[in-house]
């Protein structure tokens, strides 16, 4: 199924169309509000820009320089090719302890990588802590933001959910009411794991540390009360030295959120006494996106989600329709990379209009790459009939100067007399939920030729 | 071949040419009156509150918490953190008073290192929380932030800018997620 179908269902419940909108939006204009409250904001983007250009051109030298400094520090470091690497990884730490329950917190990569399920299989009970991760772990469903995992939800559905799952109040739905309850449920969970696995924000190559940024505290309950903490990364999320988290956090969450900082910002550099510090380091298709001239960009990305709050598509047709991991205009340029056949049709779902650049803290050039991957998908052969014949039949008439007079001269005709029935039908996808505007008698050629001459 | 050696070997194929690191801003000229405004605001927009030095003891009598813990000198806990070896056993804290090493004007986040809190989960686990600063330690951004302190010179610090929150639930901000219910300031 496409973008365009998925979206569509979406759609079909208007109200909450225009109520998932209005969230996003408000995210977005948070946003607004924060940065406003900083002057230098686009020199600080361009720093962020800057010091991740150096990121990926040195790469290897810092992950290296990463893991001496860490390993000094008495941490454990792991390297995983794929995905599954990484799970058999975490999997043969929590079974060389004993552990068959364990607390997480947010991370996209364990989410890329379908940890939840591995674990699952091998026997071990996996606990997301997050509240938004907790109620959609609760509904076996996947995330639908990256940031806001459940921002698709309506308070009454995670009350009727708690409800049945944690055995709150029927029909209570104050979120203060469902924070309250969650928090004793995980309060348990907490107490009771004895591992805990996190995502990681931002690595130190300088000092080998790792900084995780959260608003619940759930990372931190996680981390520190489990015996064994294991932090999952991605090969990009490395920063030179420590000074330049002070860009990145200035950026993070007043993009993200409109937040001046994330509540905490947690810097994880030597295991607790007594116990047990991993790092596991992933690649899982990075380095093939590095290759990609046009698209290595795309692994600047700190994962704030603005691109997402203030995408047109996004808003209005929801996380769930991108149908990977990462959704909205960054999971765009990210998932053709992986799976061109599969997700190509997501380099479509968008409007080309650059808002989400525009608001991306560390400047990827998001809405070009989207464009480079339509190409990519139209050259590979990848697009539908009904986007591929269209732009077959544009592209000759366009080369041909007579052809498009004659063609703009038929239309204006064919379409003032033609019945309705011959623009709006079953093929013709973009008539479905547009109206043509009023059809002019002449060209702008011609409007152009009788007035802009001179008078004789 | 390991997977680290594979890594490194694609990395090395695969990246571009090399790009220099760019210059940090330096520190802005000193405010301090400024600056303090500034933590107020913004630490009370995340719903912390303030406590006036002279009223601290008082404040922490008056709490009504009945397990408090304390790494200030002069303020008295009743549990002893050092007797203390497992983490779990601070479950019951309602109340815990730490220093802060430092504090970001712009942001109102305060660092507290492991040396503070002598247990890493204590300014978590704590049903309220209480922070010591003083106002020699304030600074403008998180860029002097980090030059300041050495955030390797303990296992673990934090950077805390408020009470623990979430807005999962339709974007309604509920104070109280996983962590202290309260954050409360002392600038001294
Ligand atoms: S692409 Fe940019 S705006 Fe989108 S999530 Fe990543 S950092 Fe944020």
């Amino acid at each position: 199924m496409t973008h365009a179908r998925r979206a569509a269902k979406f759609l079909l419940d208007e109200a909450r169309t225009d109520w998932h909108d209005a969230s996003l939006w408000h995210v977005r204009s948070k946003r607004d509000g924060s940065i406003s409250g900083i002057p230098e904001w686009e020199s600080l983007r361009q720093l962020g820009s800057d010091i991740k250009d150096n990121v990926l051109s040195n790469l290897d030298a810092y992950l290296e320089e990463f893991e001496e400094r860490a390993t000094a520090n008495g941490v454990i470091v792991h390297w995983a090719t794929d995905a599954e690497e990484h799970n058999r990884i975490v999997h043969g730490i929590l079974q060389h302890h004993g552990v068959d329950r364990i607390v997480k917190s947010k991370s996209m990569l364990t989410e890329e990588c379908g940890l939840n399920d591995y674990l699952e299989t091998q026997g071990v009970e996996v606990v997301d802590t997050d509240l938004g991760e907790r109620i959609i772990q609760l509904r076996s469903e996947p995330p639908s933001h990256i940031v806001m995992p459940a921002i698709h939800l309506k308070k009454e559905e995670i009350g009727a959910l708690f409800h049945e799952k944690l055995g709150t109040e029927p029909g209570a739905s104050d979120p203060q009411y469902l924070t309250e309850a969650a928090r004793q449920h995980l309060r348990e969970k907490f107490l009771a794991a004895r591992a805990a696995i996190t995502g990681v924000n931002f690595a130190i190559a300088e000092t080998g540390g790792i900084v995780v940024c959260t608003n619940e505290g759930n990372a931190d309950m996680g981390v520190h009360l489990a015996p064994v903490q294991i932090h999952c990364m991605g090969i990009e999320k490395i920063i030179p030295r420590a000074e330049h988290l002070g860009v990145f956090t200035r950026l993070l969450a007043r993009s993200a959120t409109g937040q001046p900082v994330t509540i905490y910002t947690s810097h994880h550099h030597r295991p607790k006494p007594g116990g047990e510090m991993h790092v596991v380091i992933v690649d899982n298709g990075r380095t093939t996106q590095l290759g990609r001239e046009d698209f290595r960009n795309s692994l600047k990305c700190i994962r704030c989600g603005a691109c997402m709050n203030t995408c047109p598509i996004y808003r209005r047709s929801g996380g769930h329709s991108y149908d990977y991991t990462i959704p909205g205009p960054i999971g765009s340029i990210l998932s053709p990379g992986i799976d061109l056949k599969k997700h190509g049709d997501l380099a479509f779902a968008s409007t080309l209009c650059g808002s989400c650049s525009d608001v991306c803290p560390v400047k990827i050039d998001i809405h070009e790459q989207l464009y480079k991957w339509r190409q990519i998908v139209s050259a590979e052969g990848h697009l539908g009939a009904a986007k591929r014949l269209p732009l077959l039949g544009a592209g000759t008439v366009l080369r041909h100067d007579t052809l498009y007079n004659f063609v703009g001269q038929a239309a204006r005709t064919a379409l003032r007399l033609a019945p309705r029935a011959a623009v709006y039908h079953r093929f013709n996808a973009w008539g479905e939920s547009r109206e043509l505007p009023e059809i002019p008698r002449e060209s702008f050629k011609q409007w152009y030729a009788r007035t802009q001459n001179p008078p004789a | 071949m390991s997977s680290k050696t594979t890594i490194l070997q694609q990395i090395r194929d695969a990246k571009p040419a090399p790009r220099r690191l760019p210059n940090l801003p330096p520190d802005p000229s000193p405010d301090p009156a400024g600056w303090e405004e500034a933590f107020r605001e913004v630490l009370a927009a995340s719903k912390a509150t303030f406590v006036a030095p002279q009223n601290l003891l008082d404040y922490v009598k008056g709490s009504g918490a009945r397990t408090i813990v304390s790494t200030v000198a002069g303020i008295d806990g009743t549990l002893d953190l050092l007797a203390i070896d497992d983490p779990l056993q601070l479950a019951g804290v309602d109340l815990a008073v730490l220093p802060a090493r430092l504090g970001v004007a712009e942001n109102g986040a305060m660092w507290v290192s492991e040396a503070e809190a002598v247990h890493r989960v204590l300014p978590f686990i704590t049903q309220h929380l209480l922070l010591v600063l003083e106002r020699k330690d304030l600074v403008g951004t998180m860029h002097e932030a980090y030059r300041r302190i050495d955030i390797a010179a303990t296992g673990f610090g934090v950077f805390i800018a408020g009470p623990s929150k979430t807005a999962d639930i339709e974007q309604s901000l509920v104070i109280g997620a996983h962590g202290p219910r309260s954050l409360v300031v002392c600038l001294r």
